[in-house]
């Protein structure tokens, strides 16, 4: 069964290679993202040296790495699950005997593992060569970062899985999408840093899973968080993971029964 | 074309926008979710901007307020475009599924049928929520105004409606000359994200990359400085609307030879 789930995440690697367009034109806008930031950002500061406890070199620093581990998080499973229900072949994938949302997650995890290797690796070659990014010298950092984007993945796929299975219960969850990726990008650091926000903005994002998915890792990778602190944002993503699987059972269980093919 | 040609497509607009009010009315919850979710993606940009000037004064040179306002400048032409150049899916549904073949056999112009096809008239309060927040910057900022503003804004708009309306086409077109160009659309979506923000912050190549080659800067920063004295920079807010002209031109063209190239999916 294991191997079953492995060969979807393989089979998903070589779709995403066979569309190269797609590829090269992925990176040339994370390029002009990072870009973007990078100029905003600069300006902001101008004369500035720490702005919100970052200094212009963490900054830029957070812009690349956060770009990078979106690359890696970031999938389409709300659209794909919405498809699947919308065009009613999520009936015949449940008569199969895997997991659907597991399938889905490996897929993801496909995809992501494809951006990961081909893409963030690269890319972060090239922007540390444009822009002047600060690597960290530790090992250990360098281990828990990437064990953090991993949390990042599945935190992130837990929210795209809840908001692609409303498909189940609104004839069109097309709006709902849209607000989470937005709300995804405004909130969870990969525009702003978390710290930037007002204080009441910050407590308020405490009790979310928003800063999971970027602040957090990408505070760790800067060396803004160390130590203790970088142990406790590992825990504050290990709960999220755990908290986010209890509404997700919740919802399957209830889509289940209600399943309704529209069309068909 | 010629006065009778604009009376028939004029027709054919109403006739369309008939139909979308129908088909509208029966999912009448998607709508405003639809109006919700495209605030959204502008209070997201706005709240960056808010966010950012709780750290800083100015932004090379450039107030909040002025920020604001252009902001508020680009979501107008933003809705217009929206309204009437909802192309995003050209490819999927025209080429992929075949549709365009039918869109050839009818006597009105292709792109103007696609046009009125996938017409949007959600995305017009986006422009209106612009407008308002514009006006409120222009009062914050104590500027001036003058009998011609209402005419100098109109025909920015319509300038800036043509860049977005010219390269857009041009690249809905590419679908006619290559295969699955998926990765494209977001491509541009992304790069105009560099003309909302003061083109002063840029480097060089990023300047003269939004000024001539795809020239978003006057999609934003560049129109609305003619009304922000004093960034009055009078030429290139001047040039807009030439600038439309000229690159809806160049997006006409490239759609109208695609077309002619254009031998079917095939299947």
């Amino acid at each position: 069964m294991t191997s079953a789930y492995f060969d979807l995440i393989r089979i998903r690697f070589l779709m995403m290679l066979a569309y190269r367009v797609n590829y090269y034109s992925g990176i040339i806008i994370y390029a002009i993202n990072i870009g973007a930031y990078y100029f905003t950002w600069k300006a902001i500061y101008g004369n500035a040296q720490t702005l919100a406890g970052f200094t212009v070199d963490q900054m830029t620093t957070y812009v690349a790495v956060s770009w990078m581990a979106r690359a890696f998080y970031f999938n389409n499973l709300d659209r794909e699950i919405a498809n699947d229900i919308r065009d009613g072949s999520v009936a015949v994938q449940m008569t199969r005997p895997y997991n659907y949302l597991l399938v889905k997650m490996m897929q993801g995890f496909g995809e992501g593992l494809f951006r990961l290797t081909l893409f963030m690796f690269p890319g972060m070659v090239v922007v540390s060569l444009i822009f002047p990014v600060e690597l960290p010298t530790d090992p250990l950092r360098w281990v828990l970062f990437f064990v953090m984007i991993w949390f990042s993945f599945l935190i992130n796929s837990q929210l795209n899985i809840l908001t692609g299975l409303f498909a189940f219960f609104v004839e069109n969850n097309e709006g709902l999408m849209r607000m989470k990726r937005v709300a995804v990008d405004l909130l969870s650091g990969v525009v702003i840093p978390v710290a930037f926000f007002p204080f009441w903005a910050r407590t308020v994002l405490e009790w979310t899973p928003f800063p999971a998915i970027t602040y957090l890792p990408s505070s760790v990778f800067t060396g803004r968080m160390a130590g203790a602190e970088a142990w406790q944002a590992l825990l504050v993503q290990a709960v999220w993971f755990a908290v986010l699987i209890v509404p997700i059972l919740v919802m399957w269980r209830a889509s289940r029964r209600r399943l309704f093919v529209q069309g068909g | 074309m010629s006065a009778s040609k604009w009376a028939y497509n004029l027709s054919l607009f109403r006739e369309y926008l008939g139909n979308y009010i129908k088909t509208r009315l029966t999912y009448r919850a998607d709508f405003w979710v639809e109006v919700l979710s495209d605030l959204l993606f502008s209070a997201m940009n706005l709240v960056f901007i808010f966010v950012v000037f709780g750290h800083t004064p100015s932004l090379a040179g450039w107030s909040e307020a002025e920020v604001v306002f252009v902001y508020g400048y680009f979501m107008i032409p933003f809705g217009v475009f929206g309204t009437f150049f909802n192309l995003w899916n050209f490819s999927e549904r025209y080429i992929v599924k075949g549709e365009m073949d039918r869109v050839l056999t009818r006597p009105a112009h292709s792109l103007v049928q696609i046009m009125l096809e996938n017409v949007d008239p959600a995305s017009l309060i986006g422009s209106l929520v612009g407008l308002a927040i514009m006006g409120s910057a222009w009062a914050t900022l104590g500027l001036p105004f003058d009998w011609y503003d209402p005419l100098a804004l109109l025909a920015m708009v319509i300038g800036s409606v043509l860049i977005y309306a010219g390269l857009y086409t041009a690249l809905a077109a590419i679908s006619f000359y290559s295969d699955a160009p998926t990765g494209i659309v977001p491509l541009m979506f992304n790069i105009q994200n560099y003309g909302r923000y003061p083109i002063q912050i840029y480097n060089k190549g990023i300047r003269f990359l939004l000024t001539w080659v795809l020239p978003f800067a006057f999609v934003g920063v560049y129109p609305a400085s003619f009304f922000l004295d004093r960034h009055g920079d009078l030429e290139m807010s001047l040039l807009t609307p030439a600038v439309g002209v000229v690159v809806f031109a160049f997006g006409l063209f490239v759609w109208n030879r695609g077309v002619k190239r254009y031998r079917g999916a095939g299947s």
